[in-house]
């Protein structure tokens, strides 16, 4: 049993879970998940780990509401438990010296972005952080990203903080005013990966994205989470989930992920109505 | 002189009408008259050539002779001095060619059913036999450490044997249960849960240590386990990787591998969703390609699941089908269609890519491959196509990279199996052994059994030498 040692709402539908698991602690690194189960009839869904404390033996994820296992525990309490956890997942960050890095991250992933800008920060990089959230009720962690990053530039759909406009649009200003960048790491939902990629290809800039695929075992058993990848197959559990977004076939993405649309609205309505 | 009774006592089933609709276990089983009746078909060989066909070579003339006697509590000693797992080798072992090929009135009539006396036994033992009744180990303890990745049949057999001759074991496994495949493939029907989940409660009762969510290769490397007190480690991680067809379009949603469908349903309990939070897309007509038992699990999995109409493809004929005879037989009974000497070509799929057909090609057979079996070969201009809105690819597996990825010193095939020394299962490292379909890519349960046992034997030898 994997202990919640606390929890807490940072924005409306994100939370921050500290679930205690000492080796996970001390063998994290960034850009890994874990596959998780809350109890007997929960399913196993994939978490990007957003922190580590070696000290404390514990490990951070932030959750944002949205399907069932994520509903369900958004409910859960400090004390609760998760029967599973299995981790750290996936291959890590490639964290290398490669000058001004620009970490891209919308939503939910501004918190599980953190881990992969201070590691690259760490490694010498120049770190400008590009976070954009629906509005200025939904920013999170300012400081803690401004702590990791050399530069935090913040943007809301609708110009309540920050700059105003989508984030892809403003890494694309970025560029045509002729600021040097080296490489991009995006993390968020499928649609933001894909402009992005789009808007780094004519500049040749060398994109990773993070893919959150469907995952049921996560170790390379099932393949429920392929993607293809400069027209390979590829496994986003084991082989990522870090790929180069300018290789990613992103109709395919989008469609396998929306697999099980139907069912999660039944499932939700099942358990949370 | 009383006359031996050439018939095997037929097993008793539960009606295709019925199980179709039910998770339950297919084969009822005996009772003891049944067995009993049974049992005494053996003639009691001086020289019993079935054991040489058990790769665990239980005493087979031994235990059954004491169903006869009645003596049951003697039969489930003799079973289990070789056997740790015998409600599940009486249910999946492919007895018709080991034991009881070997069996003398094979080559005349129906050789003895010894795997449903086998199952027998054990479901005796479990109705009967508290656990307080197992026979407790009374070896002394060898103070060795040993660690045992992956607790399916492999990893429990070489940890029952090893903690039987005294020694301290953990197991790794990397998913929340127990079992390997035993847990995430074999569907209920077939092996029922609670027959697994006892025969692991009797490993454990042994003083087996199962840590569970334990992904070895990430959590900890091999070489972490051999620093940390553990004086060998077992691999026994099973073949996990999925092989697909690498046609076109296979990756439209609705096209599943085996694995993942059965995953879902069998350790994920998606048929119960959404009381359960996994779901699965049943389909209305699915197609499964393959022809091993697991492409029958699959098959028999749809039907129960509520599809109309499920194929078997497969692209040589029946006989050629490794899966067991039985289990083609109740595919049939249920009502499987089988579309033989036919090879999936491409998948086909709408606008929102989702599946919506199949295009194969017919096959006729060749001369025998490497494998023995004949070689299909296309028929041109042979096209057809299936609609379909499901497909499950149930073409086998191949070991799983983790552990290769993150282990120095092991050597691997060109497949992708792990180099062993086939007597004692020790790998190139040392400290390392191996069995299972790591080793010999997708197998028997019983197979990877024998090679757990064999490499128990040799890590037994090799540390108490060391001393």
């Amino acid at each position: 049993m994997y202990e919640i040692l606390s929890k807490q709402k940072l924005v409306p539908k994100i939370h921050l879970l500290k679930i205690r698991e000492p080796i996970l602690a001390k063998k994290s690194k960034p850009g890994q998940f874990v596959v998780l189960k809350i109890d007997e009839e929960g399913e196993r869904i994939p978490l990007n780990i957003a922190d580590w404390d070696e000290n404390a033996g514990s490990i951070d994820f932030v959750i944002f509401e949205k399907g069932a296992t994520t509903l369900k525990l958004a409910s859960l309490k400090q004390g609760d438990s998760l029967v599973s956890l299995a981790g750290p997942l996936g291959l890590p960050t490639q964290i290398e010296k490669f000058g001004h890095v620009v970490c891209l991250a919308a939503g939910v992933a501004a918190g599980f972005i953190i881990p992969i800008a201070k590691a690259m920060k760490q490694k010498g990089n120049k770190v400008t952080s590009l976070i954009w959230q629906k509005n200025k009720k939904m920013v999170f962690w300012e400081d803690r990203l401004a702590e990791a990053s050399d530069r935090l530039i913040i943007a809301t759909e609708d110009g309540s903080y920050g700059q105003k406009g989508p984030a892809p649009v403003l890494l694309k200003k970025m560029l045509e005013n002729g600021e040097k960048i080296d490489r991009v790491n995006a993390m968020g939902p499928g649609p933001m990966l894909k402009a992005c990629s789009d808007i780094t290809r004519p500049f040749g800039i060398k994109t990773i994205v993070s893919l959150h695929s469907i995952m049921v075992d996560g170790i390379g058993m099932c393949g429920s989470c392929r993607v293809s990848v400069g027209g390979k197959t590829k496994f986003a559990c084991v082989d990522g989930p870090d790929f180069d977004g300018h290789q990613v076939d992103w109709k395919l993405f989008s469609a396998r992920n929306s697999l099980y649309k139907d069912e999660e609205k039944i499932a939700i309505e099942q358990h949370f109505s | 002189m009383k006359k031996n009774n050439l018939n095997r006592v037929p097993m008793p089933k539960q009606k295709p009408k019925t199980r179709t609709k039910n998770f339950d276990e297919v084969a009822l089983g005996y009772n003891s008259q049944q067995a009993k009746n049974e049992a005494e078909r053996c003639i009691q060989c001086p020289n019993p050539t079935c054991i040489e066909g058990c790769p665990v070579e239980i005493n087979i003339p031994g235990f059954i002779k004491a169903i006869v006697e009645d003596d049951m509590p003697e039969a489930v000693k003799i079973l289990k001095e070789k056997n740790s797992l015998p409600g599940i080798c009486g249910r999946v072992c492919p007895q018709e060619v080991q034991c009881e090929e070997k069996c003398v009135f094979a080559k005349k009539d129906a050789p003895v059913a010894i795997g449903r006396l086998e199952r027998f036994v054990a479901d005796w033992e479990q109705a009967h036999l508290k656990s307080s009744d197992q026979p407790l180990v009374k070896t002394k303890p060898k103070g060795k450490r040993i660690a045992v990745v992956g607790a399916g049949p492999a990893g429990l057999t070489v940890s029952a044997d090893l903690a039987k001759l005294g020694h301290q074991v953990t197991i790794f496994e990397a998913l929340h249960a127990p079992g390997g495949v035993l847990t995430y493939g074999i569907p209920n029907f077939r092996l029922p849960k609670n027959i697994v989940n006892n025969e692991i409660g009797y490993v454990k009762s042994l003083g087996v240590q199962i840590e569970l969510d334990s992904v070895v290769g990430k959590k900890m490397t091999i070489d972490e386990l051999l620093d940390n007190d553990f004086q060998a480690v077992f691999l026994g991680v099973g073949a996990g990787l999925p092989l697909f067809l690498n046609i076109p379009e296979e990756n439209l949603n609705g096209v599943y591998s085996a694995n993942e469908f059965l995953t879902r349903v069998n350790l994920m309990k998606a048929y119960k969703f959404p009381d359960y939070y996994t779901p699965i897309k049943v389909g209305k007509r699915i197609a499964v390609i393959g022809g091993g038992n697991v492409a029958m699990d699959s098959a028999r999995t749809a039907l129960r699941l509520g599809s109309e109409e499920v194929f078997i493809v497969y692209r040589r004929s029946e006989t050629e089908m490794p899966a067991r005879q039985e289990e083609i037989e109740n595919a049939k009974e249920e009502g499987i269609k089988f579309k033989l000497l036919a090879n999936p070509k491409r998948f086909l799929g709408d606008e929102q890519n989702w599946l919506k057909g199949m295009e194969c090609y017919r096959t006729k057979l060749g001369e025998p491959d490497k494998s023995g079996r004949r070689r299909p070969l296309e028929i041109p201009g042979s096209e057809f196509i299936m609609d379909i809105d499901i497909a499950v690819v149930a073409l086998g597996t191949s070991p799983n990279p983790l552990i290769a990825a993150s282990t120095k010193d092991l050597e691997f095939t060109e497949k992708g199996t792990l180099l062993i020394d086939e007597k004692t299962g020790k790998t190139t490292k040392p400290g390392v052994w191996a069995g299972g379909d790591i080793v010999s890519g997708s197998a028997t349960v019983i197979s990877a059994m024998g090679a757990g046992q064999r490499a128990a034997k040799s890590i037994h030898a090799t540390l108490m030498d060391s001393d």
